[in-house]
């Protein structure tokens, strides 16, 4: 047989109808849903008299617009709505939710993970372009719009053209300070927002084996903001070590069944890729977003660059409009440059080992007078596990204000706001105009960058506090 | 859903490079639970100042456009998150076509699963294209049939889609129907694994 790489395998796997002149009809084996694209997709089934086919490969629960203060009383009627419809659609239509009150609530993405949704193998979608990050596992997951949600909901089955393939091969090793947000924060800022559109990225490399499964996760989160609609990671004794023992993991003989199953999910000797791109570990430092996309980021000690600095008018123009919003002026060092505000959470850094670093930095020193600082944990899970550790308690004796999971300031849609005008330092993923509510100006970093931010009040290279306080 | 197949609109230019669907429908618009009535929040925040007046300096706004129905953008339009309220805007806001160099994954996917026709021509067409609807009330007729744009001055570009694709935008097809005439194959599929 001709050698295959990952994305091929999973593919060939999953093809139920395949015809030349059109797309393969793929088989989904897991299916996430959120309270808000789904609402349209259950109405157009309800319309047209159809079921849910497989309701045992779907789990709902509620993350985009839950408030994460007081989840007793839920004053915006709006929100409330969509988490009703959402609670009536599963109840109608036979599906696992976790709601806000259950103990499993959590972003989608941080809970198919944690519950052992997620495994090597799979293919997986949900109404939600950060699908992504489920890739990690060596599964194919990726976002859906809502007809999609629909299509799936119907059929189990969605008709995809098979993708291109790019490798992003990583060598060496992330020096000391640098996490795995740094990495794919370098990688877009490197190869730009557009490298990835029409292509599956796989990661690979010696730094990438050396990731831990919340880093790899962190790694192919940001996958759809490299343009492409997935990322990948082939399984290894990591992913097995991180799924043994989760509930809806296969438990003993059959689980070493599994592990013999998804040890062949890698990429064969000789297989090939369309496109590879490298770059060496031990290049990348610490990271910071200085514009409205997330390629537009520079190292800790670098400047805001000019619109000059570009070739093309496009490219300037796009530069001065995000310099404009953004209130920065050129040539100044991203490190003079104070914030307002720090977010620590969303679906890329609010793990349990992203609030473990955060707190490791933030401990027994206090958050910045004038700097407002929230830690969202990404479940419930993750919040009592951090809990246990004493966490919460670092956090806010530093002046953090310790959350309920959700979805929160990443994108702003419950009260979680940033004031138009202020700056914020946050562990998410877009830095888009408004993301984090109309005005505001969000600089992407990693937890521990976010830390050391919140403890300064300007963006601080954290390696200087660590090494000064080791 | 209508199919379309011959489409004849005025151009409303969107000179932007990654133009993301956080702009083209802010979430504050999310929390509707049906598909109607996105298009009064289309690009919400470049079309309206802080105080809810028009902005007047964000070419959506000028009388020249209104009524456009095909938007003309730049690189990677559509980018960001998966909404699907982004083409629902756009289509309830007046447009049928979006012409961009190239398109987001899922937007693209989005665009033609609620009959918005997204149709990637080469950079330098496009930029006659921003041009010429930048300085006039510029028409476009679109063939789906033939895969062509074309304006009566003489421009004139083919543009590539998926056999698939093409035939369920001319036809306006439910894509679910469709798949579940392939109840068999999926049964098969499923008693196999
Ligand atoms: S945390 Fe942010 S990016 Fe992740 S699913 Fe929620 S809104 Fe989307």
């Amino acid at each position: 047989m001709r050698p295959r790489n990952i994305v091929e395998k999973l593919w060939d796997d999953h093809v139920v109808y395949q015809e030349n002149g059109k797309p393969d009809l793929l088989y989904i084996d897991l299916h996430l849903v959120h309270e808000v694209t789904s609402p349209q997709a259950f109405e157009g089934l309800r319309l047209k008299n159809r079921v849910v086919r497989k309701p045992e490969l779907t789990f709902a629960t509620m993350d985009h617009n839950v408030p994460t203060d007081n989840r007793e009383v839920i004053e915006d009627q709006v929100a409330q709505t969509q988490m009703t419809k959402l609670q009536e659609n599963c109840t109608e239509f036979g599906i696992e939710l976790a709601d806000i009150h259950h103990p499993d609530q959590g972003i989608v993405h941080v809970i198919g993970p944690e519950l052992g949704l997620t495994q090597p193998g799979k293919t997986i979608v949900c109404g939600d372009s950060h699908t992504s990050t489920h890739g990690a596992f060596g599964a194919l997951a990726f976002g859906i719009g809502t007809s999609e949600v629909e299509h799936v909901l119907a059929t189990q089955t969605l008709w995809q053209s098979k993708p291109k393939t790019l490798q992003i091969e990583v060598d060496g090793t992330l020096g000391f300070g640098v996490t795995a947000k740094d990495l794919i924060l370098a990688i877009i800022a490197k190869f730009g927002v557009g490298v990835g559109a029409g292509y599956v990225i796989e990661f690979t490399g010696e730094a990438i084996r050396k990731l831990s499964m919340e880093e790899r996760m962190t790694v192919c989160n940001m996958s759809i903001e490299a343009g492409a609609r997935a990322g990948i990671i082939s399984p290894d004794e990591i992913t097995f070590d991180y799924l043994k023992g989760k509930r809806h993991v296969p438990e003993g003989d059959d689980f070493q069944k599994a592990i013999t199953k998804w040890k062949q999910l890698t990429s064969d000797e000789g297989a090939s890729h369309d496109l590879t791109l490298k770059l060496s570990g031990s290049e990348v430092e610490p990271q910071v977003t200085w514009g409205t996309n997330p390629s537009m980021g520079i190292s800790i000690s670098q400047a805001v660059p000019a619109p000059h600095h570009y070739d093309k008018k496009s490219e300037q123009e796009a530069v001065q409009r995000a310099l404009d919003y953004m209130g920065l002026e050129e040539g100044t060092r991203i490190d003079e440059v104070p914030i307002d505000y720090v977010f620590i959470g969303s679906c890329t850094n609010s793990r349990l080992s992203d609030l473990k670093a955060a707190a490791e930095v933030v401990k027994g020193k206090k958050v910045q007078s004038g700097v407002t600082a929230l830690v969202v944990p990404g479940s419930q899970s993750v919040k009592i596990q951090a809990e246990k550790e004493g966490l919460h308690e670092i956090f806010v004796e530093a002046g953090f204000q310790w959350r309920e999971s959700g979805c929160s300031m990443c994108l702003a849609m419950n009260n979680d706001i940033v004031p138009p005008g202020k700056r914020c330092a946050s562990t998410s993923n877009r830095n888009f105009e408004g993301r984090q509510g109309n005005g505001a100006r969000t600089h992407l970093v990693s937890p521990v960058m976010a830390a050391a931010a919140a403890i300064t009040g300007k963006f601080t290279d954290v390696r200087k506090l660590m090494t000064v306080y080791q | 859903m209508p199919g379309i197949r011959q489409f004849s609109g005025n151009v409303f230019p969107l000179n932007r490079e990654n133009v993301d669907t956080d702009q083209i429908i802010p979430k504050q618009f999310l929390k509707k639970i049906d598909r109607q009535g996105f298009g009064k929040f289309l690009f919400y925040h470049w079309r309206f100042n802080d105080n809810g007046m028009k902005n007047e300096d964000f070419p959506l706004n000028d009388e020249k456009y209104q009524g456009a129905s095909i938007l003309v953008g730049g690189n990677n339009f559509g980018c960001g998150s998966s909404r699907e309220h982004a083409p629902w805007a756009l289509l309830d806001y007046g447009f049928q076509v979006v012409i961009a160099p190239s398109f987001a994954d899922i937007f693209y996917n989005n665009c033609m699963k609620n009959g918005i026709l997204p149709i990637r021509l080469s950079h330098s067409s496009v930029e006659v294209l921003l041009e010429n609807a930048t300085n006039t009330n510029y028409e476009l007729s679109v063939d789906l049939e033939e895969q062509v744009v074309s304006d009566e001055e003489g421009f004139h570009s083919s543009f590539e889609i998926d056999p698939y694709w093409k035939q369920m935008l001319m036809n306006g097809w439910d894509e679910i129907t469709i798949t579940l005439s392939y109840d068999d194959q999926i049964k098969q599929y499923e008693l196999l694994r």
